[in-house]
């Protein structure tokens, strides 16, 4: 059965790293339906959280197959209920439209906040789940969005054990030479 | 230690010394210039082969590894030079063959500007390598070489590609080479969970029919003398996969076959009889397995492979040991129980037998006096005793030499075997020549196959290396015919090949050749061939329609293999 899966990867900072993770499932026909990457809590080492639709079987099989990559520590995948997670979404109004009807209502409802005012334009901003973006952009829509972007999930995980602490696992399940 | 200043070419040549390289196959343009420029003060401590097309390195460099037990060493420039190495890269990839490849670049600043000669090779290579980089300072070299060895040879091993730049081959670095043992976010060397083994070693000493698959993974790791106490002491009926035939003796009594959609009868049908099936160092190839959903459902799976990735990915186990595998073995010496199961190899005997007399009667019905492809590779086994390394391409006559050639030695069986790779055998071949210079290198190849690269009778000419190569010549790509007369109606679409005066060809090179046609010169062609002193070519004209038997049709289970 398909599901939504967050994908966990801990790499190296090295040049093409994203090419060699988005491979991994380009090679079995997998869409990404969104991906974040940035330097996680240990130094040096980045976090790549990638989400996507798939069954179990394949995402446990693209697992194992990111790991074995050169420069990847170690890959996790958790569904939405063992992850909290997070987007945040940008959206350009045009300044005029405030005249037109209630939008002080609309931010408030959706707990977003305003950025920025420009004589011309407005940028609001939102984080939350999809939903919760997608539907500001869709009572937004009325007083016309010049521009909306939305970022991948970011995303960490419930269970307590931490990165550093695999690490350590890691570098012991290995034979020393 | 003092610090030596060379520049970025010499630093690649110095590194490859410390790695101790003897060999390297290459063919040099303008990017890798300088690199080819500092080699020319090597001549003496380092062989180089120059082939005909870089296609011909990296398979040459294969057969090196693959009977070298060393990592292969392949130098090509930029550009066309870096894509003719792609195939390569892919077969190594998917046979675990440990590479080293370097290519020239473009200098750093016309990266991305669509340079003469400029490919992103390290973007194009990403898939089909173990691990690869690009080069853009000189300093950075030495660091970049050791890691590529280390990662080449090491866990499951691959091929690696180094891209360097021409301005990193030109500049200077103080050269201090420090080997590579480790890399923080690789580990190549599991710990062996012991209570994992003692788990396998019970359902082995409780089965009543297990069944040993093996695969390269036992050459791979150096663990032939482990597998065969094991499989003495066990008792266990061992069958083998394409790769893995060598690693035990094919005229041993425990061995029974090979495994696969041409594989063996026996084998293949005893798959879903075994109650244990223990798998070591190979990975449930779809060529192995045939229709999964129908594989051994009744066994116990033991799964042995240092890949943890390979581990649950085609066949779930029972019980897998994430381990080299003479790590495994080792250990699995000692804790299970010394047994004879007669009876139990008695049923694969038996079951030869049925293929064995069934593949006669179907001989007895062809009235053609034409030669047969295993009729060939039989007497070649027995006039080298099985002990000579035999070299194949990818067709028929491929799996008639994996199913007639009697494998005794380890590493001596080198062939494309996951990727299927037409071309592979004759740039292999010398190679494996030189991996291993004290052993008679016989090449096996068909009439398709080798004139995909038969430009490399170029190098054994130029090399002066001495091999033997066979020509199975049918004037068909017998494979695609055989599928095109099973499956698609007799419709031979494109398969019948014409060939030029293969003889007259070798003899172009200067190398001896001569053509067997009829039953009664075989012996003396083969004899002739294998006595003379130096490379020799001979063309055996086949039978053109012969089909390969036993076989398992597409989505067919391993109890469904057909006889005929």
């Amino acid at each position: 059965m398909k599901k939504t899966y967050t994908v966990s990867v801990f790499t190296e900072n090295s040049i093409g790293m994203m090419n060699r993770v988005t491979i991994i499932f380009t090679r079995r026909h997998l869409n990404i339906d969104s991906i974040t990457a940035s330097e996680s809590e240990v130094k040096g080492v980045f976090r790549y959280t990638i989400v996507l639709r798939t069954t179990r079987e394949q995402v446990d099989k693209v697992v194992g197959q990111l790991e074995k990559l050169i420069d990847v520590f170690k890959a996790f995948v958790h569904e939405d209920s063992e992850v909290v997670h997070q987007e945040i979404a940008l959206y350009k109004i045009k300044t005029a439209s405030l005249t037109n009807g209630d939008v002080e209502k609309v931010i408030r409802e959706h707990h977003a906040r305003i950025l920025t005012v420009d004589p011309q334009f407005m940028v609001i901003e939102k984080t939350g789940h999809v939903a919760e973006t997608q539907l500001l952009f869709e009572n937004l829509k009325p007083y016309g969005v010049l521009e909306f972007a939305r970022s991948g999930r970011v995303a960490v995980t419930k269970p307590m054990k931490e990165f550093s602490t695999y690490l350590k696992e890691l570098e012991e399940s290995n034979h020393k030479l | 230690m003092n610090l030596t200043k060379l520049t970025g070419a010499q630093a690649v040549v110095e590194s490859l010394l410390v790695e101790q390289v003897d060999t390297i196959f290459g063919y040099p343009g303008g990017a890798i210039m300088p690199i080819y420029d500092a080699l020319y003060d090597y001549e003496s401590t380092v062989n180089h082969i120059l082939v005909r097309h870089e296609q011909g390195a990296i398979h040459a460099a294969q057969g090196y590894a693959r009977t070298s037990g060393k990592t292969g060493v392949v130098f090509a420039t930029s550009g066309p030079g870096a894509t003719n190495l792609i195939t390569g890269l892919a077969d190594a990839m998917i046979d675990s063959t440990p590479l080293v490849c370097i290519t020239g670049q473009v200098a750093s600043h016309l990266l991305g500007t669509d340079a003469f000669q400029e490919t992103d090779v390290v973007g194009i290579s990403m898939p089909i390598t173990k691990w690869n980089c690009q080069v853009t300072k000189a300093e950075d070299i030495p660091e970049a070489i050791a890691k590529a060895f280390y990662i080449a040879q090491s866990g499951r091993p691959g091929p690696v590609l180094i891209d360097i730049t021409k301005d990193a081959q030109f500049s200077e670095t103080d050269f201090d080479y420090k080997k590579c043992t480790n890399i923080r976010s690789y580990y190549p060397r599991p710990k062996l969970n012991k209570s994992v083994v003692e788990e396998a070693a019970k359902l082995i000493n409780e089965a009543k029919k297990p069944y040993l698959l093996i695969g390269q993974g036992i050459m791979l790791s150096n663990a032939e003398e482990e597998l065969l106490e094991f499989a003495e002491k066990s008792g266990i009926p061992v069958a083998s996969t394409l790769l893995g035939l060598g690693a035990f003796p094919n005229n041993h009594p425990q061995y029974v076959g090979f495994l696969g959609m041409h594989g063996d009868y026996a084998p293949n049908i005893k798959t879903n009889e075994c109650d244990v099936l223990v798998a070591i160092g190979m990975r449930f190839d779809d060529r192995v397995t045939g229709d999964v959903s129908r594989y051994a459902n009744q066994a116990k799976v033991v799964h042995i492979d240092i890949d943890a990735a390979e581990l649950n990915k085609i066949i779930k186990a029972d019980v897998a040991v994430h381990s080299d595998a003479k790590e495994a073995l080792r250990i699995l010496i000692d804790l299970v129980d010394a047994k004879q199961h007669t009876s139990w190899l008695q049923e694969f005997r038996d079951a030869k037998k049925i293929e064995v007399e069934t593949l006669q009667e179907s001989a007895k019905e062809d009235h053609s006096e034409e030669l047969k492809m295993d009729e060939v590779v039989k007497m070649l086994s027995e006039l080298t005793n099985g002990e000579a390394i035999v070299v194949t391409d990818v067709g028929q006559h491929q799996i008639m030499t994996a199913r007639y050639y009697q494998y005794n030695k380890t590493k001596s069986n080198v062939t494309s075997g996951g990727l299927g790779t037409m071309g592979f055998a004759l740039p292999a071949a010398i190679g494996a020549k030189f991996g291993a210079p004290d052993k008679p290198v016989v090449a096996i190849i068909g009439d398709g196959g080798f004139q995909m690269t038969l430009q490399e009778l170029g190098t054994i000419m130029q090399s002066d290396v001495n091999l033997k190569v066979i020509i199975l010549n049918n004037r068909f790509l017998g494979m695609v015919r055989q599928w095109q007369q099973m499956f698609f109606e007799k419709r031979y679409s494109f398969t019948n090949m014409v060939s030029p005066d293969f003889v007259a060809l070798s003899q172009a090179y200067s190398i001896e050749a001569s053509k067997v046609e009829a039953r009664k010169d075989l012996k003396n062609g083969l004899l002739k061939m294998l006595n003379h002193n130096g490379s020799y070519l001979l063309e055996v004209m086949v039978a053109k329609e012969e089909n390969v038997f036993p076989m398992m049709t597409t989505g067919a289970s391993v109890s469904e293999v057909r006889l005929n």
